[in-house]
Parts: structure tokens; C-alpha cells; sequence
């Protein structure tokens, strides 16, 4: 145990020698939060739109000219096919399509209800989502001061229904919150765990450390220990950031939150290992996790682009990502706020591979000392 | 010189085809100062591996401080200190802190460790570099301080690879000095050098070639049998007969 604890002190000096590194591994996840938060902007403006009015009555031209007044929209087109919804939108003319029914104002009048259609392209989730909300509250305005206009008893009711084109699960909006918290862990225990394993290797320590009585995975394990300590802290940062500046909720519970993510640095340590087993110097250890785990976090595990979009061979490849199911696991904690129940599926995973990893990298680990 | 602490019989190293150390056999007595010399590539590093425990011998035995390495490798490594050429100390610690780092793997008490630091440093006249990180050491001081390091448990065996490679004369003549003060103290020095100055040093050298011992005596015999007048050709005449290219 003596042992051990002198050699995690040793870790520690290592990381607080090499100030930048730590101040690095300690800014990134705030400026990435900051960046992503404010970076991914909710104000939208100048949004072009067009009208497809099969109903041709004086409700809709209402409606639509509310909607061409507003400061945020402006009218481009009337159009007159259905074709001409998606040649519009494909070419980037409009963002938006106001439809309404050839029954509008029939239904208007016999029923007091009727519907109007918002097609928007949701390529960017969260512009969507904003354009949609303004014109509803147009419309929900208009329909206010007309119910209150008419003087009749019952309300009218003008249901606008929303279709989000290109992207219809919305993924995106939040992902980003979870997706740092997946990159950064991955960084912090498997890139800079495998650096300072190779290091010892690439220097010779490692060869006086071994001729010494220490365990060779007493020697492994006080390396991760810094490591593991880091990540919490970051885990701790995210997460306050996220609240506190962001004001992203944390709807779900944080026991489950945290168990999840010692899970998940569980098993990017032991890719970590697993990488310093199979490399020899530092710079094939940043290539090997950077290019086999970094570029895959970012670029497959739905913290870009929505795994649901992705060709089938992609998502196989992202289903052995680790991050994903973290990813999944932190987005349904975090922003869904489900219970415990419904991520038994990514902890199941998470689980899995920990043991695969476990068995794998100490396998490779013993070989490798001979 | 009656006491073996090293015994290797037909100590056998084997990569796939290739022999790296081809049935080796020799004895360590305690106290005595062991030279192992031998060109790149003639396996002095494998059966040095072997004999602290880092490497399973393909076959063959040997002892180490009395513990079998094909099966005691935990308590050889209690027993021995190990220096390697490549590496001598964190640069990135300071001076005391690499101390407190080995004392502390070897479970050494942490009053025992501040004792031996503050002895050990003031033995070199390093007191004022306590605090130094190593990085800012000058190469001597550097190899010096790793040898203090690699004894600092007081170990049985030392196991020195070698030690003063790219240190210049003087500091190599006192880098000497230490090891006849540890052997004074009761440690055995096996060490592979390059430098047949130094094989004058030892109590006994052997001779390497393409993993085989070829010579194993005094340099003062060795000199005797082989007609020569340095260490330096003694050597030249044996590693002649390698037909292994150095790598």
C-alpha cells in the first residue's frame, strides 16, 4: 500500500509539473461548454418563408400577413403546387412553408377548429425549433384576438401543427452537453493514461520499475488514479456549467449520472492501457487515440450528426463506440430525466465491454513484460 | 568470497529460432565486483534481464540472492538494485523526490528515507540540490545520484547496465569510487560495461560472445592467457570470433 501511494504522489507531480498539459485538461472542458453553448445560437432572424394556402379565405390572408409583418419573417414566395415545397426548400429560398388546407376556413366556420401546417427545415435543430415557436405564438396571438373579437361563446381554435423536415428527432439540441462529457472523459483516461504509460516505456523507467518488488499492475493502476481524479473534477465542471451557464436541466437523477460515467471511465482507461500495450512511443499513443478513439467520438457516437442518420455500416461501426452508449445514456439522464429502468440497456453495454477491455488489455499487458 | 549470491547453470534465452543467451554458466560471490562485458547484440542485456526477474529463462536455472528466478521473482527483486543506462532519474522531480519515490517502492519507513536522503546527499556534496528538479542536472552528477538511487534499499545485489556510458573520465573515475564504497558496504556489483578501462576495475570478468560466455577469470589472468597487455585487446581477441552482427 506504501508502494502504491509513492507512486501516486509520483503521478501527481508528473501532472502538476507539466502546468500547461494541466491547465489544458482543466480549461478545455469549460471553453468547449462555453463554445458549443453560445456557439450554437437560439436567435434566429430573417426567416423566409412561402405560403401554400389551398383555402384562399380572409383568415389565412390574416394570418399570413401577421406572419410577413413580424421583424423575424419575410415573404417570399405563394406558392401553387405541392412540388414547389421541396424544390424551395432544397434550394434554400425558404426555411419555412405555412400550409393551409383546402377545408380551413370550412372547418373554421362549422367546427371552431381548424389546422394549419408548418413544414420547416430542421437541418439545425435548434433553428428550427425557434422558428416554429415564433410562428406559433403569431398565430396563437392572432387566434386570441380573434376569439375575443367575434364575441361568441366558444373559442375558435387554430391548431398549428409543426413537421420537421430532414431531421425529424430533434437530435441535436442539447447532445452537445453529454457529447463534451463523452470526448473530454475519453481524452483525459485513454489519450493521457496511454501517453504516460508509453512514456515510462519510451524513457526506460519502466524497465527500472519492473526490476523493482512493485506489482507491474499496482504500477498501471496509480497511473490511472490522477487520471480518474481528473475526470471527476471535469465530470463536476461540465455539469455545473451546464446548469449554471447554460441552463441545461438536469432532469434525471445524478447518482445514476455519475455511475454511469465511472463506468464509462472505466473503460476508456482500459483502452488507455490497452493502446500503451500495443504502441511503443508517445507520438503513435496520441496518434492511436486520437485517430482510433477521438475522431470516432466526435464524428460516430451522435454527439455531431444523429446516429439514426447514418448508413447502416456507420452505425455498426458506432455501435462498438463506447461513447455512444454513454453519450445515449448521459442524453436520457440528463436532458430526458428517465429513470434508471431505461438506461439498463447502456449500462448492460457499458458493462460488457469493460469486461471484454479487461480481459483483452491485461492479456496483452502480461505479454508484453516478457 | 565463499558466499554465491549469483548462480546461473546453462541459463538459456531463446526468441523463436534465434539464441540470444545459449546456455551460460557462472557463479557471483558476495562482495565481488562482476564484470559482464560483451559487444552490442552478444546478450549480456537478456541474461541481465533474466537474472533480475524480468525475463523467464527458456531453460536452464540460476539463483539470485539465494531465491530461484524461474520462480521467486518477487523476492529477487526485493533483494537487488537495478541500473540502467538509458534511464537514470525523473527529470521532472526534484532531487529528493526521486529519492522518496524508490525508498518508498522498495518499502522503505519514511524516517529511514529523509535519513538516508539528507546522508546520501551530503556524501556526494549535492546538499544545496535537494531541491533541484533532475532536469537541471548536469549528466555526472545525474548517473551519480541513479547509482545512490539504485542502492538507496541497500540491496544485496546491484545490477548496473552500463552505468557511465557518455560520462567523461573524471566523473567516471568517482562514479569507481562509489562502487568500491558499496562493495565495502556489503553489496555485490554485476556490471556491463563498454569500457575496457573499467573491466580492469573488476574483482572477474566474462567475456560475451554471440550469447555464449568465451572467457571467464581475473583481467589480471585473462591478460596472462591471451598474451595481452590491456583489457583492451583481451577483449578485441575474443569478440573477434563473433560471427553475430552488432545491432
Amino acid at each position: 500500500m506504501k508502494q502504491f501511494l509513492a507512486f501516486v504522489k509520483k503521478e501527481f507531480l508528473h501532472i502538476f509539473r507539466d502546468t500547461r498539459t494541466m491547465l489544458i485538461l482543466l480549461g478545455m472542458p469549460i471553453v468547449q461548454i462555453i463554445l458549443f453553448g453560445f456557439a450554437i445560437t437560439t436567435e434566429v432572424k430573417d426567416i423566409r418563408f412561402a405560403v401554400y394556402d389551398l383555402s384562399r379565405d380572409q383568415t389565412t390572408r390574416q394570418i399570413t400577413q401577421r406572419l410577413a409583418a413580424n421583424r423575424y419573417f419575410t415573404l417570399v414566395a405563394n406558392i401553387d403546387r405541392p412540388g414547389q415545397v421541396d424544390e424551395l426548400m432544397k434550394s434554400g429560398k425558404v426555411s419555412m412553408v405555412v400550409v393551409f388546407d383546402s377545408d380551413f376556413n370550412a372547418n373554421m366556420l362549422h367546427t371552431g377548429e381548424a389546422a394549419v401546417q408548418l413544414i420547416v427545415d430542421a437541418t439545425d435543430p435548434n433553428q428550427a425549433t425557434t422558428m416554429t415557436n415564433y410562428a406559433t405564438g403569431i398565430i396563437t396571438q392572432y387566434q386570441q384576438e380573434l376569439s375575443a373579437g367575434s364575441g361568441m361563446g366558444t373559442a375558435m381554435m387554430i391548431n398549428a401543427q409543426t413537421r420537421m423536415l430532414y431531421n425529424p428527432q430533434m437530435e441535436g439540441a442539447y447532445n452537445f452537453v453529454p457529447g463534451v462529457m463523452g470526448l473530454i472523459l475519453m481524452l483525459i483516461c485513454a489519450m493521457m493514461t496511454s501517453i504516460a504509460i508509453v512514456r515510462e516505456k519510451e524513457r526506460g523507467s519502466m524497465e527500472v520499475l519492473l526490476a523493482s518488488p512493485v506489482r507491474p499492475i499496482f504500477i498501471i493502476i496509480a497511473k490511472a488514479v490522477p487520471y480518474f481524479i481528473l475526470s471527476v473534477v471535469n465530470l463536476i465542471t461540465i455539469l455545473l456549467l451546464s446548469v449554471f451557464v447554460l441552463k441545461v436541466p438536469v432532469a434525471g437523477s445524478l447518482t445514476l449520472i455519475f455511475l454511469g460515467s465511472f463506468l464509462f471511465i472505466l473503460v476508456a482507461l482500459l483502452l488507455g492501457l490497452l493502446i500503451s500495450n500495443l504502441v511503443q512511443t508517445q507520438v503513435a499513443a496520441m496518434l492511436a487515440s486520437g485517430m482510433g478513439l477521438m475522431m470516432p467520438t466526435m464524428l460516430l457516437s451522435g454527439m455531431m450528426f444523429p446516429v439514426e442518420s447514418m448508413p447502416p455500416i456507420l452505425q455498426w461501426i458506432s455501435a462498438v463506440m463506447p461513447a455512444r452508449w454513454y453519450i445515449e445514456m448521459i442524453k436520457k439522464l440528463m436532458i430526458q430525466g428517465v429513470d434508471g429502468i431505461y438506461v439498463m440497456k447502456e449500462f448492460a453495454i457499458l458493462a460488457l465491454m469493460v469486461a471484454v477491455l479487461l480481459v483483452v488489455s491485461l492479456r496483452t499487458f502480461k505479454k508484453r513484460l516478457e | 568470497m565463499d558466499d554465491v549470491v549469483i548462480r546461473a547453470d546453462g541459463l538459456t534465452k531463446k526468441f523463436g529460432d534465434f539464441t540470444a543467451v545459449d546456455h551460460i554458466t557462472f557463479e557471483v560471490g558476495k562482495g565481488e565486483i562482476f564484470g559482464f562485458l560483451g559487444a552490442n547484440g552478444a546478450g549480456k542485456t537478456t541474461a541481465m534481464r533474466m537474472l533480475c526477474g524480468l525475463s523467464h529463462p527458456t531453460s536452464g536455472s540460476g539463483t539470485v540472492a539465494g531465491y530461484d528466478i524461474s520462480k521467486d521473482q518477487e523476492k529477487i527483486k526485493a533483494n537487488i538494485g537495478y541500473m540502467s543506462q538509458k534511464f537514470s532519474l525523473y527529470e521532472d522531480l526534484k532531487v529528493w523526490e526521486n529519492m522518496r519515490l524508490f525508498g518508498g517502492i522498495y518499502g522503505m519507513k519514511e524516517s529511514d528515507i529523509k535519513e538516508k536522503t539528507d546522508r546520501i546527499l551530503e556524501n556526494l556534496g549535492f546538499s544545496g540540490e535537494r531541491d533541484t528538479l533532475v532536469r537541471d542536472l548536469p549528466l555526472g552528477w545525474k548517473q551519480k545520484l541513479a547509482f545512490s538511487v539504485s542502492i538507496f534499499h541497500s540491496p544485496k545485489i546491484v545490477f548496473l547496465d552500463e552505468p557511465t556510458g557518455g560520462v567523461d573520465p573524471k566523473t567516471r573515475r568517482q562514479f569507481w569510487e562509489m562502487i568500491y564504497k558499496a562493495v565495502h558496504d556489503g553489496i555485490t556489483v554485476f556490471v556491463t560495461t563498454h569500457y575496457m578501462d573499467e573491466a580492469e576495475y573488476c574483482d572477474r570478468v566474462s567475456i560475451m560472445v554471440d550469447g555464449r560466455i568465451e572467457a571467464l577469470d581475473s583481467p589480471k589472468n585473462l591478460k596472462q592467457q591471451t598474451c595481452s597487455q590491456t583489457m583492451d585487446e583481451v577483449f578485441q581477441k575474443f569478440a573477434r570470433k563473433a560471427t553475430r552482427s552488432a545491432d
